[in-house]
C-alpha cells in the first residue's frame, strides 16, 4: 500500500491583504504518497511557510482544495479541523516550541492531549517517541537544560508520537550549526525509514538535495517537483 | 469520539493546563491574587467578628442570667434624686419568687486613691461601695485575682477592687503590702473581680463589707440621711420565668409610700441591645473589602491580558497540536478562575485565622457564618470568571498562523 495519498493539493492559492494584494501561492498542486521524505525549497518570501500552514490546516487557501487522507479541509469546522490536526498531523517548527516548565517527558506526551488519548496511553506512546529520537535518559529532564539539537529532537518526538498521517517541519534545522543539522537530518531520514510520512521546508537547496523528492517553490508558484529514483 | 463535537480533555488535564500561566510565573500570580485575597480576608473577618461577637454578648447573657433585675433610687416628684428606703432590701427578700437579694451602697464622701500622696482631686472617676457578702453570687460576677470579703475582712480596713478600679489603680495582682488610700485610712487590697456587665457600677468601685463601711468610713450617719444609711442599688435574682410578676412589685415593694420613686430595672436589656447591635456588621470595612475585590478584579483581568499577549507562540503550539478554540478560551478562562479562587481561598483563611485570634483574645466563641467563606469563595469565582473572559476569547480568536509567528 505504498501508494497510498495522504496529502493533496489542486490549484491552491492564498493572497493576503487586497490593497496591493500580496498572492503568497498561486496554483499550487501536488500530492503527497504515504512514505514520502519531500523536501519544499525556495528562497526567502517564496511561500513555503504559507504553503505548510495551509497544508497543516491551520490557514485556509483563498481558493484551490486540500485534502488529507482524502477529506477536504475547506468543509470542516473549527473543531473539526483541531481533531485532524490532533490525529492527523505532527509540526515541527524552527523555534522549537517547547514547554519550558515541562519535563521532556511531558512536552512529548503533550503531543496527545487534545487527541482525546488516555494518560497512561500518552505516557507510553511519549516513551517510545522518545526512544525513537534517543532521548529516552533525558526524558525527566526540562527543556532548558537540553542542547539546541535535543531540543529539536524532543519537539520531532512529539509530531511523531501520535504516529501522524504527515509531519510537517519547517526549517526543523534552521536554529542549529552545520553539525547538530546534520544528525537531526540523519533522524529525519530514520525516521522516514521507519514508516513516517515528512515534508520539510527549507531554503537550503543542498538540504534539499538530500531528499528524496523535492519541490521548488518561487513566488508562491511549483517551479519543478523532481523525485530522485529509488536508490533500493 | 465525534470530531465535530471534540475530544474533552481529561479533568486532571484541564487543571495542569489551567495552571501552567501560574507555574511558570508563581511571583506573579501571587501579586495578582493578593487583591482578592486582602478583599475576602476584608469580608469574611468583619463577618466572622461581628458574628462572633454576638455569639460572645449571647454566651454572657447565658451565662449572667436574664433573670437579674436592679432596684435604685429614682426621681423625687419634686425634683432631685430619691433614695430607696433603709428596709428596702429586707422587704424585697420576703417576696414569693425571689431567689437572691444583694445591695450596695455607695459612700459619697470618700474616694479611692493609690498612695496618700495623691492629690484629692486624682479620684480617676472611682467610688467607694459598701456590698454585701453575698453580691458576687448575685451578679455572677468572677473574681480574677485574690479573694472576695469574708465575715472578718469584712470588718476590717479591707477592699475588693473591681476590674476598672484595679486597672485604673495599675494593680494586677493581689500581694500582702498591696493597698489604697481610703477616707483617711489604708485599705489592704484582697482581691480583684473580672468585668461585671451586669452591675457596671462595681468595676469602678472599691468594695468593702457594710461592718467596714460603718466602722472607718461613716457609713451611718443618722443626722443626714444624705450620707447613707440605706442601699443604693439592690440586686434581684429572680426565680427564672418569674422576672415580670416580680418586677411590677418591685416598686411598691422597695418604697411602698411613694413608689413612684423607684427605679427598676433588668440590665441583660442592655446586653441583648449590644449583642444585637454586635450582629450589624461594620458597613465601612465591608466596603473596603469590596473595593479591593474590584481592585483585585482588575489586576487579574490585567495579568491574563499581558498573559495572553505573551504566550502567543504557546497558543500557537495548543492550535497546531490540535486544540480547538473553545479549548484555548476555556485554558485561559481556567486560568483566571483558578488565580482568583487561590486568591479567594487565601482570603477566606486570613479572614477565619484574624476571626479566631481576635474572638479568642476576648472569649467569645469563633463563629464564621457559612454565608461568609462560601460567599468569598463563590465571589472568588465570579471575578475570575469576568476578568478572564474578555483574554479568553481574545486568545482562542487568535489565529495560528498569527500565533505562531515569531518576529
Ligand atoms: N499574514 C501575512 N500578511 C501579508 N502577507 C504575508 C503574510 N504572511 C506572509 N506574507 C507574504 O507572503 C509571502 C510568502 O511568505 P512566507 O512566509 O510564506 O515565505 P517563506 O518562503 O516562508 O519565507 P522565509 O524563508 O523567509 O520563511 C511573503 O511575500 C510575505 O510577505
Ligand atoms: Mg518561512
Amino acid at each position: 500500500m505504498n501508494g497510498d495519498i495522504v496529502l493533496q493539493l489542486d490549484h491552491v492559492a492564498k493572497v493576503y491583504g487586497e490593497d496591493p494584494p500580496v498572492h503568497a501561492l498561486r496554483d499550487v498542486s501536488f500530492s503527497v504518497r504515504r512514505g514520502e521524505l519531500a523536501a519544499i525549497v525556495g528562497p526567502s518570501g517564496s511561500g513555503k511557510s504559507t504553503l505548510l500552514h495551509i497544508i497543516g490546516t491551520l490557514d485556509r487557501p483563498t481558493s484551490g482544495v486540500v485534502r488529507i487522507r482524502g477529506v477536504d479541509a475547506a468543509g470542516l469546522s473549527d473543531a473539526e479541523l483541531s481533531h485532524l490536526r490532533a490525529g492527523q498531523i505532527g509540526f515541527v517548527f524552527q523555534q522549537f516550541f517547547l514547554a519550558e516548565h515541562a519535563t521532556v517527558h511531558e512536552n512529548v506526551a503533550d503531543g496527545l492531549l487534545y487527541a482525546g488519548v488516555g494518560a497512561a496511553e500518552r505516557n507510553r506512546l511519549a516513551h517510545e517517541a522518545l526512544d525513537r529520537v534517543g532521548l529516552t535518559d533525558r526524558a525527566s529532564f526540562r527543556p532548558s537544560k537540553l542542547s539546541g539539537g535535543q531540543r529539536q529532537r524532543v519537539a520531532i518526538a512529539r509530531a511523531l508520537v501520535g504516529d501522524p498521517a504527515i509531519v510537517l517541519a519547517d526549517e526543523p534545522t534552521g536554529n542549529l550549526d552545520s553539525t547538530t543539522g546534520a544528525s537531526i537530518m540523519e533522524l529525519i531520514h530514520e525516521l522516514n525509514a521507519g514508516g513516517a510520512t515528512i515534508l520539510m521546508i527549507t531554503h537550503d537547496a543542498d538540504l534539499a538535495a538530500q531528499l528524496p523528492r523535492q519541490i521548488r517553490v518561487l513566488d508562491g508558484q511549483v517551479v519543478s517537483d523532481v523525485t530522485r529514483a529509488a536508490a533500493s | 469520539m465525534s470530531p465535530s463535537s471534540g475530544v474533552r480533555l481529561h479533568w486532571r488535564d484541564g487543571l495542569r493546563i489551567a495552571s501552567v500561566g501560574l507555574r511558570a510565573r508563581p511571583m506573579r500570580a501571587a501579586l495578582s491574587a493578593l487583591g482578592i485575597a486582602i478583599g475576602t480576608a476584608a469580608i469574611v473577618g468583619v463577618l466572622g467578628l461581628s458574628a462572633s461577637s454576638q455569639a460572645g454578648l449571647l454566651a454572657q447573657i447565658d451565662r449572667l442570667g436574664t433573670n437579674l433585675l436592679t432596684v435604685e433610687g429614682g426621681t423625687r416628684i419634686t425634683g432631685g434624686d430619691a433614695h430607696l428606703p433603709r428596709e428596702a432590701a429586707a422587704r424585697i427578700e420576703h417576696l414569693e419568687q425571689v431567689a437572691q437579694v444583694a445591695h450596695t451602697a455607695l459612700l459619697r464622701r470618700d474616694r479611692v486613691y493609690r498612695s496618700r500622696l495623691t492629690p484629692v482631686t486624682n479620684t480617676g472617676g472611682l467610688q467607694v461601695r459598701a456590698a454585701s457578702a453575698n453580691l458576687l453570687t448575685v451578679l455572677g460576677t468572677g473574681l480574677a485575682r485574690g479573694a472576695w470579703l469574708n465575715d472578718g475582712t469584712a470588718r476590717v480596713p479591707v477592699a475588693v477592687l473591681g476590674a476598672t478600679a484595679a486597672r485604673r489603680l495599675g494593680m494586677d495582682r493581689i500581694h500582702a503590702e498591696q493597698r489604697i488610700w481610703v477616707g483617711g485610712r489604708w485599705f489592704h487590697v484582697a482581691g480583684i473581680l473580672r468585668p461585671s456587665p451586669l452591675a457596671p457600677d462595681t468595676d469602678v468601685s472599691a468594695l468593702v463589707g457594710y461592718p467596714a463601711a460603718r466602722e472607718y468610713l461613716g457609713y451611718v450617719d443618722v443626722r443626714d440621711a444624705q450620707l447613707g444609711g440605706a442601699p443604693g442599688s439592690i440586686y434581684v435574682r429572680t426565680e427564672r420565668g418569674h422576672e415580670a410578676a416580680v418586677q411590677s412589685l418591685l416598686a411598691r415593694t422597695a418604697n411602698p409610700r411613694s413608689p413612684s420613686e423607684v427605679a427598676v430595672s433588668q440590665p441583660s436589656d442592655v446586653l441583648t441591645a449590644r449583642a444585637a447591635a454586635a450582629g450589624a456588621f461594620d458597613s465601612l470595612f465591608l466596603g473596603l473589602g469590596i473595593v479591593a475585590l474590584i481592585v483585585g478584579a482588575v489586576g487579574v483581568a490585567n495579568i491574563m491580558i499581558i498573559s495572553v499577549l505573551e504566550r502567543r507562540s504557546e497558543i500557537g503550539l495548543r492550535r497546531a497540536l490540535g486544540a480547538m478554540q473553545r479549548q484555548i478560551r476555556t485554558q485561559f478562562l481556567a486560568e483566571s478562575i483558578l488565580l482568583a479562587v487561590i486568591g479567594g481561598v487565601v482570603g477566606v483563611l486570613f479572614g477565619i485565622l484574624a476571626t479566631a485570634l481576635y474572638a479568642t483574645s476576648k472569649g467569645w466563641a469563633v463563629v464564621i457564618p457559612v454565608e461568609a467563606w462560601l460567599g468569598g469563595i463563590a465571589s472568588a469565582i465570579l471575578i475570575g470568571a469576568v476578568a478572564g473572559l474578555v483574554p479568553a476569547i481574545r486568545a482562542s480568536r487568535l489565529p495560528p498562523t498569527e500565533a505562531l509567528r515569531t518576529v
